[in-house]
């Protein structure tokens, strides 16, 4: 029963020369965050954050600054809280 | 009720099949339809607004956890439409009043959806960030341990240090005119390039500094030919390291207001 069935390649590559990079990786989520939040079609929603878009990516990149703080100055799976 | 029924839209493309998006979870682990109007269809996922309303979203993307399934689930969606068709990529956190909130949405933003849609057709979005190589300068562990020496001890170190700060000038000028390089050189094979903010060591968690952050919009049939001309740029500047991300939907070129060519 192991190793019988690897995962299928369910995503096609965009063409055969393209590099493939990412696919089947996971994208670091610095990268993903500057584009989801820093790019990407901005209309005006109906529902819409009231702050500016700019705030927007501040408080995530802040959220995510400090998480990478947190990763570098406490080991993995070190639940305590700083205070 | 109906004032809590909420749209969630990830992109706007020409047409969505329904099979695009089977199996595909969206926000909130709901499930992905879509919405046509005008021509165009958005994917969409319906959500509560009291979960997704202002106040309660702007609290969650504090939360970092929250943020990153999120941004995750927003690219998948993303992807799994631009699998089969040229997509735009609405920006997270895109929410309307329910399907015809965004069928009204489509309507009115046709002419502009269609162009930019025009654009992105049978390209890709690369993305390049290039790192200024920290290297130990030979010249300053050349001077070894300091001793006093003419002048002394103050005159010796002030000497050494004078050295060292040219020689780590030196280094980051061979790295920004390396980075100009890299930039010149693929905007060539691009059809339009965008300079991003370089993300600072904070976010990066990397002790090399970021200098360029760019995107390129490269015809699918040049992908290969952009690869290698990263590759070549590499070997070419040993004083920066390049990473190549991607292939990504095109993000960065996805304006709906202003388009623009290259860059």
């Amino acid at each position: 029963m192991t190793g019988a069935a690897a995962p299928r390649q369910t995503v096609p590559p965009p063409s055969d020369a393209a590099p493939q990079v990412a696919r089947g990786q996971r994208i670091a989520l610095v990268d993903l965050l500057d584009r989801v939040l820093g790019s990407g079609v901005v209309v005006v929603g109906e529902v819409r954050l009231s702050i500016a878009d700019v705030d927007l990516v501040t408080i995530s990149l802040r959220a995510l600054i400090s998480s990478v703080s947190t990763a570098f100055g406490a080991g993995p799976g070190d639940r305590d809280t700083p205070p | 009720m109906a004032d809590d029924a909420g749209a969630w839209v990830y992109a706007v493309a020409g047409g969505i099949q329904r099979e695009w998006l089977d199996g595909v979870s969206g926000v909130a682990a709901g499930s992905v339809h879509s919405v046509a109007a005008a021509g165009l269809a958005a994917a969409v996922t319906a959500v509560n607004l009291a979960e997704f309303g202002e106040e309660a979203l702007r609290d969650r993307l504090e939360d970092l956890s929250w943020l990153e399934t999120t941004a995750r689930s927003h690219h998948s969606v993303i992807e799994a439409v631009g699998l089969h068709a040229p997509v735009v990529p609405l920006r997270l956190a895109t929410i309307y009043h329910g399907d015809a909130g965004v069928a009204a949405m489509l309507a009115e933003r046709r002419e502009a959806f269609a162009a930019t849609l025009g654009r992105v057709a049978a390209r890709t979005e690369w993305g390049v960030k290039v790192y200024q190589v920290a290297r130990p300068d030979p010249r300053a562990s050349a001077a070894g341990p300091v001793r006093p020496a003419a002048g002394g001890a103050g005159a010796a170190y002030l000497r050494r240090r004078r050295m060292e700060l040219s020689a780590s000038d030196d280094s980051r000028r061979a790295a920004a005119a390396g980075a100009e390089n890299v930039h010149a050189e693929l905007r060539l094979l691009a059809a339009a390039s965008q300079l991003r903010p370089p993300q600072g060591p904070q976010l990066t968690g990397k002790a090399a500094a970021m200098i360029l952050n760019a995107a390129y919009l490269v015809d699918d049939e040049r992908s290969g030919a952009f690869a290698v001309a990263v590759e070549n740029l590499a070997a070419r500047h040993p004083g920066v390291r390049i990473e190549l991300t991607g292939p990504w939907p095109a993000y960065s070129f996805a304006t709906v207001d202003e388009p623009e060519t290259a860059g």
